[in-house]
């Protein structure tokens, strides 16, 4: 079976500073993993490096076997860490929008997800509240069928209701077929969420793990051993 | 089912202790149908592969059974249930009884303070 997500050797630096040093990661389809590491660990990059806004220095990154390119993007959808959406559109224009760009979107699930949100339509993403908006970009993100989903940072800023509905959003889309990546470093929250946990620090990978098998092998919570692994 | 999770555990033998406790305290009949795993998952909050696994568990230990095109059902086995029920009260029984040596006391001073707390519960 093709491995999802594949990285090989994988090393980038700008300039003097080396932001990925050595990356290997192979993801089967159906898991969903956590990218967890301090911040400048390198966990952006990685995922510009898997979007394609990044080319490697060194080594190479496959998503379902092929390169990042026009065939890759197609079957990523990616949520940025910071907001990317028109601000002037509301959730319908957002919706002609995405189906206008990628042949995947799924429409009618966008609108039930909308709908449960009990959303005024006609609202621009630029008069909404910060998680109301963060909430709107996930379900367009979610409402694609993507081979691969790239969620950077989805849960930081946001209160835990939202964080909640977030999670729950991205566990009612789960896909057998799909690898969802969720960047964050606020591991107690996601933690249940996810399959395995890829800890990131000064661009290497030190560890692939499942999330149950840190817990069984540690007695301690992912989060708990994070610190321990990361403590200052 | 309320879905509260230890630290110190893996998540999949947490969710497998909840669902048993539910069918030997008779909260999931024998017979029942149960949620969808992915039901399950979201009202836990849980990745859907981890209530799969504990599913997996409970099938092999006998309490569950999936029927391939009709779901998952706690089983009519009331003798696997009630063995279930036996082991696990067994095991609280015996962490009870690390916990109570811990605090330095002996067999009989154990049963004489489980009289006496049975006798002020009555009251």
């Amino acid at each position: 079976m093709t491995a999802t997500f594949e990285c090989r050797g994988l090393s980038k630096h700008f300039g003097a500073t080396q932001a990925l040093d050595g990356v290997n990661i192979s993801i089967a389809p159906g898991r969903v993993v956590g990218l967890l590491g301090p911040n400048g660990s390198g966990k952006t990059t990685l995922i510009k490096l898997a979007n394609g806004l990044l080319s490697p220095s060194e080594g190479e990154i496959l998503i379902c076997g092929s390169r990042p390119g026009p065939e890759t993007k197609a079957v990523v959808s990616y949520l940025p860490d910071k907001t990317c959406m028109p601000q002037w559109m509301n959730a319908q224009q957002l919706m002609d929008f995405f189906q206008d760009f990628y042949g995947d979107f799924d429409r009618q699930r966008a609108e039930e997800m909308l709908g449960r949100l009990g959303l005024d339509q006609k609202q621009k993403l630029s008069q909404m509240s910060k998680g109301t908006k963060e909430k709107v970009q996930l379900i367009m993100v979610m409402s694609r069928k993507a081979k691969l989903y790239l969620l950077d940072e989805p849960i930081g800023g946001v209160d835990p209701a939202t964080r909640d509905y977030i999670l729950d959003t991205i566990i009612r889309n789960y896909d057998p077929e799909a690898v969802v990546i969720i960047s964050t470093h606020l591991i107690s929250d996601v933690e249940k969420v996810l399959d395995e946990v890829l800890f990131i620090n000064q661009g290497k990978v030190t560890l692939q793990a499942s999330v149950d098998d840190i817990r069984q092998q540690y007695g301690m919570s992912v989060d708990e051993y994070f610190r321990e692994v990361f403590k200052c | 089912m309320d879905w509260v999770f230890n630290n110190d555990m893996p998540i999949y033998t947490q969710l497998v202790d909840k669902i048993k406790l539910s069918i030997v305290s008779g909260q999931l009949p024998p017979g029942e149908k149960l949620s969808t795993v992915r039901d399950l998952a979201a009202e836990a909050k849980v990745n859907p592969n981890t209530m799969q696994r504990a599913f997996q568990e409970l099938e092999r230990a006998g309490l569950v059974f999936s029927q391939r095109s009709s779901g998952r059902f706690v089983t009519e086995d009331v003798e696997v249930i009630m063995e279930a029920k036996k082991a696990m009260a067994r095991q609280y029984v015996e962490s009870f009884m690390k916990s109570m040596e811990q605090l330095g006391y002996a067999e009989e001073e154990i049963l004489h303070l489980l009289e006496e707390g049975k006798k002020e519960e009555k009251q």
